[in-house]
């Protein structure tokens, strides 16, 4: 999923402040799972910001809505009259979720809510991590199921720096190395020939530099 | 600023620090006023939006009482209440609200004298701090 954080409450304060009726939308999707843009968070930043507002001597309506996932156009289509009457809105989704929003609702600021940062899991309640790095070219059958752009500081792709120094990385000994991991899962696996094959260069091109990727299905099509 | 009477809302768990008042009552114990309860069927199901709607609605000062460790009804409802007063305390800091007006205590039910403690000791931490800064708004509006 997609792991968000919560921008510092002033920040927003500060982008809503000529504002004084607000729509706060949280998001079902990943955000809410991360902790970061549910109901309950939704409902938090706006009471959070009607008391910064009321410490000024002034008031701000916020109106709190959930969208089941802001990144599809039919799950937002429902919140139009909210938004008609709002000012501003305030999206706790990800990049995603904001950017969907806008284009939805042409006439008004969306504002984000949250700091989109990984597309990551819960390794733990309360703490997750990246395991994706988005690149279009998957190569985790190769790698035992650890991911080397992602996980290597450098997205080395054939074997460990000199950085690997007893299983961890030079960047932190709390970071695992992945080539390390790599090894051990793939000792596991015994496909440790693996380490020793010949793989072309990764083909870069299905990675971010050719501007925003698009994916198609025409059987999915209405 | 002794006139100042603040308003401070105590959540209060239903298996300790709830019956702790009763016990506190039935003794005759003297605690402050300013004190409200309010019951809950455990500290854990203090929502901490309804933690910050009070400080909203002029509040000066909040504490969540639960069992002692160890001891929730519910296993492990305090600790989760306690995770959530820390981290609540943090929001309210950004907020400008001192987080010592947020607290959170661990008491039994049989102890009425604790109880009455608490009570009068977050009651004179909230006087001295005085009255919550959101009603600084307040006070703009009463000048103009």
């Amino acid at each position: 999923m997609i792991i968000a954080e919560p921008k510092p409450i002033q920040e927003v304060a500060e982008y809503i402040k000529e504002y004084h009726k607000v729509l706060v939308v949280g998001c079902g999707g990943c955000t809410s799972v991360c902790l970061s843009g549910g109901e309950t968070e939704a409902d938090i930043l706006a009471t959070s910001l009607r008391i910064l507002r009321k410490k000024e001597g002034q008031k701000l309506e916020t109106v709190v809505t959930t969208a089941t996932r802001q990144c599809e156009p039919e799950f937002i289509d429902g919140l139009k009259e909210l938004v008609d009457e709002a000012e501003a809105v305030i999206s706790l989704g990800c990049g995603v979720g904001v950017q969907f929003l806008a284009e939805r609702f042409q006439e008004k600021w969306v504002l984000p809510a949250l700091n989109t940062i990984l597309a990551g899991g819960t390794v733990q309640p309360g703490q997750w991590e990246e395991r994706c790095g988005l690149c279009g070219d998957c190569q985790l059958h190769l790698t035992g199921g650890i991911c080397p752009v992602i996980r290597c500081a450098k997205s080395i792709q054939n074997g460990p720096c000199g950085g690997s120094q007893n299983g961890v990385c030079e960047i932190s000994t709390e970071m695992p190395c992945a080539w390390q991991l790599i090894y051990e899962k793939l000792t596991v696996l015994n496909r440790l020939d693996l380490m020793l094959a010949y793989r072309p260069a990764k083909d870069w091109s299905k990675e971010r530099s050719g501007g925003p990727r698009k994916m198609k299905r025409e059987d999915a099509a209405l | 600023m002794n006139n100042f009477k603040p308003k401070i809302i105590a959540f209060c768990c239903y298996y300790c620090a709830y019956a702790a008042a009763d016990v506190a009552g039935s003794l005759r114990l003297q605690y402050a006023p300013e004190v409200r309860l309010i019951e809950m069927p455990c500290s854990g199901r203090v929502d901490p939006v309804v933690i910050l709607k009070a400080f909203e609605e002029g509040a000066d000062g909040v504490y969540v009482a639960g069992c002692m460790e160890g001891d929730c009804h519910f296993l492990k409802g305090n600790i989760q209440a306690k995770k959530r007063v820390e981290h609540l305390q943090k929001v309210i800091a950004e907020l400008g609200i001192e987080p010592e007006r947020l607290a959170m205590y661990n008491l039994s039910g049989a102890q009425g004298d604790r109880f009455a403690e608490i009570a009068n000791q977050f009651t004179e931490r909230i006087k001295k701090l005085g009255p919550s800064p959101i009603k600084e708004g307040e006070m703009y509006n009463d000048n103009s």
